[in-house]
């Protein structure tokens, strides 16, 4: 390979992990600082995904019509369909969050995992609402035809472009999740993972709370899942599977530190290399083995899971301490 | 109508299988076990290879039993599998769960790392069987019976509930008569109690685990007798059977039997309204009715 498709592999690297960052930073709202056990990621993937694609993508028409279904298509620009891929997510996440954040942990898991298949199982059998199993294609990349247009960019460099978007949405993210856990809100956060007992005996409504912590998460994830889908450009069903679209999520942020968003983003980066490095590794298999290298790799990943939680459960970089934004101002 | 609810009941009592094992672990050792489905599909598989490697390789007969569609070679297989899975259930309880016991790991850590057992077990089963679905007997014409009201039921699956009825009477019979049995309720019932009187709960966290992967085992060789092998079969068995266990009160062997039979046959009479795939969203739906109608099942008191 020569050194200008090395980068571009390393880019493409580099935009998949941005992405997975902002579901781990989504996930760590949840579960590092308010102690969620949402086990259905990969049903806000998938939700976001579709939102974002039904809002960018035209209705089809004409001779299109025929073989394409979709319940809307607004045609309009991306940052519309991020802001909608987070305000349904939200909504969904509320509607789980109802029967299940009053009962135990363990209850908000099975049923997150419980939406996360069903959602699976609409898109792919309800052929009206987003082409069944086949999926949507066509999404638009944003800023592509301005800059095809003004800057003569060539379609293989436009790669460049959505690493610096995903990047700053990544760093947004970050600044505003930073500062939402250093307030007295993220403090409450903490509080109820810690001891829910004695934040509810200091006034506090947890349950109001913890939904504000689950919708505020399933936002985030919504956003990861806009990107995703118009960084792939064309999304099915298929895609939003619980090792790709959960396991792998939760992988990256206990190995990254729950707690730490910093952690969270390295997880990401570290996880995500390590699966594409195994697939150079299982490249190197005898041709019988091949088809059988995804399952391998997943091995290796679930196996790593195990290690970390049993040695090494903090992750690499631990929990960060956090302080008030104001107690720094009133020391200096 | 009638036909519907009668397969229902047969899928039923294959959830009642799984969930009792799940029910059990939930009560006893206090977290949810996802790698339950998954250990089902791994008593399958081990059952298979057995079946169609071991013993053909030791020349046990292929013949069928009567009307059945298996003989010798399963009738061995199946209890040397739910053997092997209790051994694998106890194997990860060693290897995982109990070091993040002592170490005071939450309950959501040992869910996690259950949920990594699961997919550890469901890759391997991937890597050594490949992602198709597989049969005992491929290739087999499988005659149904007519009975009354014009039901028709193949002679498979009446030997299901049997073996179901069977299972769960000898688990009834240790659970209320044996010593160990009755450490085991009053564990579920009090695990604090139970340590003071005197009772190893690491021994019995051991069985635990040994019968709920037994069971497990069972169920999924029944299902891959009922309709298939497939290495994704435990993990799409997985919401129904957490269902079950919650209609049925979480701890509770009777009401997770109860639960089982009521998802199996909703689940079945849902196929004359909506398609066959959507049968695990069905027992999604019915476990978010029964949290928000009565999160404690209907074996456990009120709500609060």
């Amino acid at each position: 390979m020569e050194i200008g498709g090395i980068i571009a592999y390393l880019v493409s690297l580099a935009i998949a992990a941005g992405i997975y960052a902002i579901f781990c930073m989504g996930l760590n709202i949840q579960w590092g600082y308010t102690g969620l056990f949402n086990i259905g990621i990969a049903g806000f993937f998938c939700i976001g995904a579709y939102t974002t694609a039904m809002i960018t993508t035209p209705a089809p028409t004409g001779v299109y019509a025929k073989y394409v279904h979709q319940l809307f298509g607004f045609n309009m620009p991306f940052i519309f369909g991020l802001l909608g891929a987070a305000v349904i997510c939200g909504i969904v996440a509320f509607l789980i969050g109802i029967p299940t954040l009053k009962l135990g942990e363990d209850y908000l898991a099975i049923a997150t995992l419980g939406i996360a298949e069903t959602f699976r199982l609409v898109f792919n059998n309800e052929k009206w609402l987003a082409n069944g199993a086949r999926g949507l294609t066509g999404l638009p990349q944003p800023l592509q035809k301005l800059l095809e247009d003004w800057f003569d960019l060539a379609p293989r460099y436009y790669n460049y472009i959505y690493l610096i978007i995903v990047i700053i949405i990544m760093v947004l993210i970050y600044m505003l999740i930073e500062r939402a856990i250093r307030s007295p809100w993220g403090r409450v956060l903490r509080a109820v993972r810690e001891d829910e007992v004695s934040a509810a005996m200091s006034g506090k409504d947890i349950f109001r709370f913890k939904m504000q912590s689950l919708v505020f998460g399933a936002m985030v994830m919504g956003v990861g899942g806009a990107l995703f889908a118009h960084y792939t450009k064309a999304i099915s069903p298929g895609m939003f599977t619980p090792l790709y679209g959960t396991f792998i999520i939760w992988v990256m942020l206990i190995a990254g530190g729950s707690g730490n968003n910093k952690g969270a983003i390295l997880g990401a980066y570290v996880i995500w290399t390590v699966w594409i490095g195994t697939q150079l590794l299982t490249n190197l298999l005898p041709y019988t083995l091949k088809a059988r290298g995804p399952y391998i790799r997943f091995l290796v990943i679930g196996v790593l899971l195990e290690v970390i939680l049993i040695w090494r459960p903090q992750g690499l970089l631990g929990e960060e301490k956090k302080v008030s934004t104001m107690r720094d101002k009133d020391s200096t | 109508m009638i036909e519907l609810i009668v397969y229902g009941l047969v899928h039923g009592s294959i959830i009642a299988l799984g969930a009792i094992g799940l029910t059990l672990v939930f009560g006893i050792i206090r977290f949810a076990n996802f790698a339950h489905g998954d250990l089902m599909s791994a008593g399958a598989y081990i059952a298979l290879f057995l079946v169609t490697g071991l013993f053909s390789w030791l020349g046990i007969p292929d013949s069928n039993f009567g009307p059945l569609s298996f003989g010798w070679r399963m009738l061995f297989a199946f209890p040397i599998s739910m053997l092997c899975v209790g051994f694998v259930a106890i194997l990860l309880d060693r290897i995982l769960y109990q070091r993040l016991r002592r170490k005071g790991s939450g309950s959501v850590m040992l869910a996690i790392s259950s949920l990594g057992a699961a997919f550890i077990i469901r890759m391997l089963l991937l890597i050594f069987w490949g992602a198709d679905s597989l049969f005992y007997k491929p290739g087999l014409l499988r005659h149904a019976l007519e009975l009354p009201l014009g039901i028709k039921i193949r002679p498979d699956q009446i030997l299901i509930v049997i073996v179901v009825l069977l299972l769960i009477t000898l688990l009834h019979l240790f659970l209320q008569n044996t010593k160990l049995g009755k450490a085991m309720r009053s564990m579920a019932d009090n695990m604090e109690l139970a340590r003071i009187s005197g009772i190893d709960t690491e021994r019995i966290i051991m069985l635990t685990w040994g019968i709920g992967g037994a069971l497990a085992a069972a169920a999924g060789m029944l299902y891959g007798i009922d309709v298939l092998l497939n290495p994704y079969m435990g993990w799409n068995f997985l919401i129904p059977l957490f269902a079950a266990t919650i209609l049925g009160t979480i701890g509770n062997v009777y009401g997770a039997l109860v639960g089982g039979l009521v998802i199996g046959v909703v689940q079945q009479v849902s196929t004359a309204f909506l398609l066959p795939t959507y049968k695990p969203a069905v027992a999604f739906i019915i476990m978010i009715l029964i949290l928000l109608i009565r999160p404690k099942g209907i074996f456990g008191g009120s709500s609060k």
